[in-house]
């Protein structure tokens, strides 16, 4: 009946509540700044120059921030379904073999539809990998949270195995597979730009981050435009009454891993199709991870995704920028604010709730009943 | 005691011989955005009473409680505590000021003993022995004054719901509760528990202690109270002596308008059997066989009532007959023919045409979290009047709750209002008009008024009937025998998963029906 929170107002909570929860999260590390003995203002004003400060920076940010709407949507399309896939790293892992192998071996598709099929083959794989923890959620109720953590493991150990014995070029000293043909290329906007005229600097921002939006809307139109969308909310919201009303939450919870694998596919897409153009080890590097965060703050909507993820994109590019210029702070920090955020718009999401709402109580809008 | 007591006579003379009132609201004033919960409210409430609050879902009862509590602060007004104005804010303070409060859905922490409940949040240090023997005594001491023996090591998961009830009373009583508050404490309670309740009740108040008692059950406010408020969209309209007034008058008071309490119904013209059971058992989550052997029929243009105490197999026969729950043994057969275990499911049931009230709309009939529109079309939001192509038409979809909402008068008319949004009756409403607008020519109804105020239920009770005259075949579920009464053309009653025994509405009564719901089988008599 009654319950001791009055309901906030819809703007304080999608615009609010997470401004207040990174502010928080960003005043603190500004005392880790401190306390390593740098000045937290120079450094956000070093970090912020370096990401949005000219088009190379703005190219950086962006890639980085294709890499983050990508995880943070595969992360957050399972929070609808009330699932928490941790192993978003290993299955944009498993997803850059598929790139990989679509690309080295099926080299006799006529132009650029092999990139097309390399997209697919990221997205299949990402799929499948993510298969096994989904199925074994839903029939056999083993928490898809361990068993993901477990599976990033498995990718890594797999991963390293094909790398090093069976993908790389004999007598390579790099883990890494040979180069992929230029057709096998997401196209890096430099080079779209150049023959208009336009110049823009050497990024390895591609065109993967139309491929980000366009997932974007698609996961926003999923979530609230279609019947799958609606039973894979009312699984995550009530399950009973979803098999009231006639949904399988098995069912649904196979289908919703299997997407989130496959737009964890996005991150081998962007990384290993956009720029690195063969195979390298671990060049996941915690992007996965950090598509925890970004749903988080992002409230598993995706516009809140986009936004959370060029704010990472900024922390990204800015950060390797601070520690070029300041070696006392190292990227490490970034780390640091990222945990913070993650502290803050998670764990600790309702801690400002109840300030905010005794602030906003006299303005509150809608009634307990 | 006269029944209306001029205000402000012993505000003055509080020493005048005669103890302060326990509590006293004054002019207590509470808005919600455009919504006035509480307009001006009054209430007096004297030491060592039962003072009943009665009003309809929305009048403004659980805010005033909750004001009391602390966990909203009033715009406008003054809280007194024997005389001494207080201000309230938290539930903390709540308790320091003598203010126990008995929620409607318990808050115990089920794994735990009574005695873990009992001392949470007043552990008395980092050490819990010492806290534990104090608790341990206080439990033993209470148990002998009040007859409120509870086994303190007894795992509280593990109780029946009368004793859970019990365990948080205690809680407040240990805290040093003068003042008890108890929000609809029958709504989960069997009649058996209920009585043991208002037995405990009338001790706790010749202990003097006060208790304010909402409900909107007429007849617990008629045997349990001294005195009684009734609350109507947000105003205390009347305050009246128990003794001195009748459940028609307290009715009228609640809804502003004369009420029916029983419907006319035609007689009933039953029809063809539509839905038959045979030899059904029925397993628990736990593997236990709650219905053990149960068949009957139902035909067309007559509700069937499942009478008994809750717990005796009522919620998993109408589980199972909805294709929720699978069968152990026996079958369904509909129209004659049995149900394959391919359409066991109630999304094959609902395409035949069986429509499913179930009994507990917050855990299964709605999602709290959508929008009422949304809840408005689960388990029909495959159908295609919501949209033809690969995405919904939200048009569609706002335009049928509306409808569904227009025709079951459900208020307010907001289609994209949260569903937890609604009062308890609105969304009973809700989950009417969803199952009923589908025509289903068999209705299986759970608990359709399960906490809904009495112009709500009028109005669900009128539904049903109107079903039946249409011709569908209604099988009603409810542990409220006025209702089984009210509705029914023809009633079994279960006890231990079996039938007991089976009457004619018209042939039986409470008593009759009380001794087959104990379990006194006719058949074995």
């Amino acid at each position: 009946m009654s319950s001791p929170l009055k309901p906030l107002p819809a703007w304080a909570d999608v615009a609010l509540i997470p401004l207040i929860n990174v502010a928080a999260a960003f005043v603190i590390s500004g005392f880790v700044v401190l306390a390593i003995g740098e000045n937290p203002l120079e450094a956000v004003q070093i970090l912020i120059t370096g990401a949005l400060g000219d088009l190379e920076g703005i190219g950086f940010t962006l890639y980085y921030a294709t890499s983050f709407i990508f995880t943070g949507l595969a992360v957050a399309i399972c929070f609808h379904a009330g699932l928490f896939n941790i192993g978003v790293e290993g299955q944009a892992y498993i997803a850059g073999l598929g790139a990989a192998l679509a690309a080295l071996y099926l080299g006799f598709l006529p132009g650029y539809s092999l990139v097309v099929v390399a997209i697919a083959a990221a997205a299949l794989f990402g799929a499948a990998f993510a298969a096994i923890p989904g199925y074994l959620q839903a029939k056999r109720d083993s928490h898809i949270v361990i068993t993901t953590i477990m599976f990033n493991y498995i990718a890594s150990a797999l991963m390293g195995y094909l790398l090093v014995d069976v993908l790389r070029v004999p007598g390579q000293m790099n883990a890494e597979t040979p180069g992929f043909s230029k057709y096998a290329a997401v196209p890096q906007f430099h080079e779209l730009l150049a023959p208009l005229g336009i110049q823009w600097p050497v990024t390895p921002f591609n065109l993967s981050f139309l491929l980000a939006l366009a997932a974007a809307l698609a996961v926003w139109l999923l979530i609230w435009r279609t019947r799958l969308g609606y039973e894979v909310r009312t699984v995550g919201a009530n399950a009973t009454a979803a098999i009231y009303g006639g949904i399988s939450p098995s069912r649904i919870t196979i289908i919703t891993t299997l997407l989130s694998g496959a737009l964890a596919g996005g991150l081998a897409v962007n990384v290993i199709l956009g720029q690195e153009h063969r195979l390298i080890l671990e060049f996941t590097g915690g992007f996965g991870f950090v598509g925890i965060a970004v749903a988080l703050m992002g409230r598993a909507h995706p516009v809140g995704i986009i936004l959370a993820a060029i704010l990472f994109g900024v922390l990204y590019q800015g950060g390797d920028e601070l520690a070029f210029d300041k070696p006392k702070i190292s990227r490490d920090m970034i780390v640091v604010i990222q945990g913070l955020v993650v502290l803050f718009a998670g764990a600790l999401e309702h801690m400002f709730r109840r300030p905010v709402s005794v602030l906003l109580a006299r303005r509150t809008t809608q009634p307990p009943i | 005691m006269a029944a209306p007591v001029a205000a402000g006579e012993d505000r003055v003379t509080t020493d005048a011989g005669r103890a302060p009132p326990a509590i006293e609201l004054i002019g207590i004033d509470k808005s919600f955005g455009p919504v006035h919960a509480n307009k001006n409210v009054n209430l007096r409430v004297e030491r060592g009473v039962i003072h009943g609050i009665v009003g309809e879902n929305g009048a403004g009862k659980s805010t005033l409680m909750s004001i009391l509590y602390g966990f909203y602060e009033a715009d406008a007004g003054e809280i007194r505590i024997n005389g001494e104005p207080v201000r309230i804010r938290s539930s903390k303070e709540a308790i320091s000021h003598g203010i126990g409060m008995v929620h409607q859905h318990f808050m115990l922490v089920y794994p735990l003993s009574v005695l873990d409940n009992v001392m949470l949040g007043a552990e008395g240090g980092p050490l819990l022995a010492n806290g534990a023997n104090a608790i341990r005594r206080r439990l033993a001491e209470l148990g002998k004054e009040y007859g409120l023996e509870v086994d303190p090591d007894a795992i509280v998961g593990e109780l029946s719901v009368g004793l859970q009830q019990r365990v948080e009373i205690l809680k407040a009583l240990v805290r040093g509760a003068e003042i008890l508050v108890l929000d609809e404490p029958t709504a989960v309670l069997t009649p058996a528990e209920a009585d043991q309740l208002f037995e405990m009740l009338r001790v706790l108040k010749s202990e003097n202690k006060t208790i304010i008692f909402i409900t909107h059950k007429l007849r617990e406010i008629m045997s349990l109270t001294d005195r009684v408020s009734v609350m109507r969209r947000g105003e205390m309209v009347a305050t009246f002596d128990t003794a001195r007034t009748s459940p028609p008058e307290l009715a009228d008071a609640m809804v502003g308008r004369k009420v029916i309490l029983k419907i006319d119904k035609s007689e009933a013209h039953p029809g063809r059997v539509a839905l038959e059971v045979r030899n059904l058992v029925v397993r628990d989550d736990r593997d236990v066989v709650r219905v053990n052997g149960v068949s009957f029929v139902l035909r067309e243009g007559e509700i069937l009532g499942v009478a008994g105490v809750a717990g005796n197999g009522q919620s998993e026969l109408l589980e199972a007959l909805a294709g929720i729950r699978p069968l152990s043994a026996g079958e369904i057969l509909v129209d004659g023919e049995p149900l394959p275990p391919a359409e066991h499911n109630p999304h094959a049931e609902r395409l035949i045409g069986i429509g499913h009230v179930p009994e507990d709309r917050h855990r299964v009939g709605l999602v709290m979290p959508f929008e009422a529109c949304e809840s408005a079309m689960l388990g029909f939001h495959y159908e295609t009047v919501y949209g033809r192509g690969l995405l919904y038409d939200r048009k569609a979809i706002i335009d049928d709750a509306e409808h569904k909402m227009e025709a079951f008068d459900v208020r307010p008319r907001a289609p994209l209002l949260k569903t937890a949004n609604f009062s308890g009756g609105n969304q009973q409403k809700l989950v009417l008009a969803r199952e009923i607008e589908r025509n289903p020519k068999i209705m299986l109804v759970g608990q359709p008024t399960r906490g809904v105020d009495i112009g709500a239920i009028e109005f669900i009770h009128k539904r049903i009937v109107a079903q039946r005259d249409a011709g569908k075949a209604l099988l009603l579920v409810s542990v409220e025998l006025d209702e089984i009464f009210a509705l029914s053309d023809r009633i079994i009653v279960l006890c231990g998963g079996r039938i007991t025994g089976e009457r004619r509405a018209e042939d039986t009564n409470a008593q009759d029906l009380g001794l087959l719901m104990a379990g006194v089988d006719e058949r074995a008599a």
